[in-house]
């Protein structure tokens, strides 16, 4: 099957139907794995037994930028090349993205209350990650306040372009402020300042949490492509009437 | 035997929120695409077609 035949619904929802409970199932494996790792591995010199809760936040916070990434290329797939799968990719990847956004948030708050004393603390980071998860929200009632998907593509996907903007503001806040978050500790230039004993358990995790990003992303994607046929026959139904 | 320190309470506690997160999520799309199988279903049983599978069917 070339590539392009995927701009197919029909032969895209075949191939998830026989790619999704292997990806499943991997994603399970994988993660089973990853919490095997994650129990055993040592506390932090410093955050004691608080460096659990990386292993959650980080990969989140990951997914969470990722995320938008993708809902940016699929606007692009929206506006430039009309992609009939672009525009069901962006709307299935949007409660996705906003819930490792949330993620994100509350795990960074249960890590900041015993290691800064604080749950919350407006700095740069938080702040721009916050921004990420109002904008998701922002997507998520523009797709389900919208009656004619056609119609809320378009705003999506300009919605999506504009709030790309926050991404490398998220990413780089840490070195452009002075924050109270720490700077980047995994990628980073001159490698990662993590001890491998702590990086591997997290890199696993990180592994774990993407492949059940994508599992989620492709049911949805099929769920988005069920709905619109739905909608498609009743329209035929209520033009035949 | 793993141990969790003084700040075992944030550890569970953010380990909790995200299964709760993660599980909602797999359930809520789990029940939709159930949702829409059932209607997709119902419709197909009434004759109703898509625009594509009348087309096919027509040049058949």
């Amino acid at each position: 099957m070339a590539l392009i035949d995927l701009a197919n619904p029909t032969r895209f929802l075949a191939l998830v139907n026989r790619v999704l409970p292997w990806l499943a199932g991997l994603t399970v494996i994988v993660f089973a794995y990853a919490l095997y790792r994650v129990a055993y591995a040592p506390d932090d010199y410093q955050q004691g037994a608080t460096v659990k809760i990386m292993f959650l936040h980080v990969p989140a916070a990951w997914l969470a930028m990722m995320g938008w990434g993708l809902m940016t290329v699929a606007a692009f797939g929206t506006l430039v090349w009309r992609h009939p799968l672009a525009d069901v990719a962006a709307k299935a990847t949007a409660p996705i993205g906003a819930a490792f956004t949330f993620i994100c948030l509350v795990t960074g708050s249960l890590w900041g209350r015993p290691m800064w004393g604080t749950y919350w603390v407006w700095d740069a980071r938080l702040t721009s990650v916050l921004v990420l998860f109002l904008l998701y929200l922002g997507m998520l009632a523009l797709y389900w306040t919208a009656d004619d998907p056609n119609r809320s593509a378009r705003a999506a996907a300009i919605l999506a372009l504009v709030g790309a903007i926050n991404i490398p503001i998220i990413k780089f806040s840490v070195d452009w402020w002075n924050t109270l978050h720490q700077p980047a500790s995994v990628l980073r230039m001159g490698g990662s300042a993590i001890d491998p004993s702590i990086l591997w358990p997290l890199l696993i995790m990180a592994l774990a949490f993407t492949l059940l990003f994508f599992t989620l992303q492709l049911a949805a994607m099929r769920n988005e492509i069920l709905r619109r046929r739905v909608r498609s026959m009743r329209m035929m139904q209520a033009a035949a009437a | 035997m793993i141990t969790l320190g003084p700040h075992a309470s944030f550890i569970i506690a953010a380990y909790v929120a995200t299964v709760v997160v993660v599980v909602g999520l797999i359930v809520w799309i789990l029940r939709d695409y159930a949702a829409q199988r059932r209607i997709l279903g119902d419709l197909e049983q009434r004759g109703i077609k898509r625009r594509s599978q009348s087309a096919r069917e027509g040049e058949a």
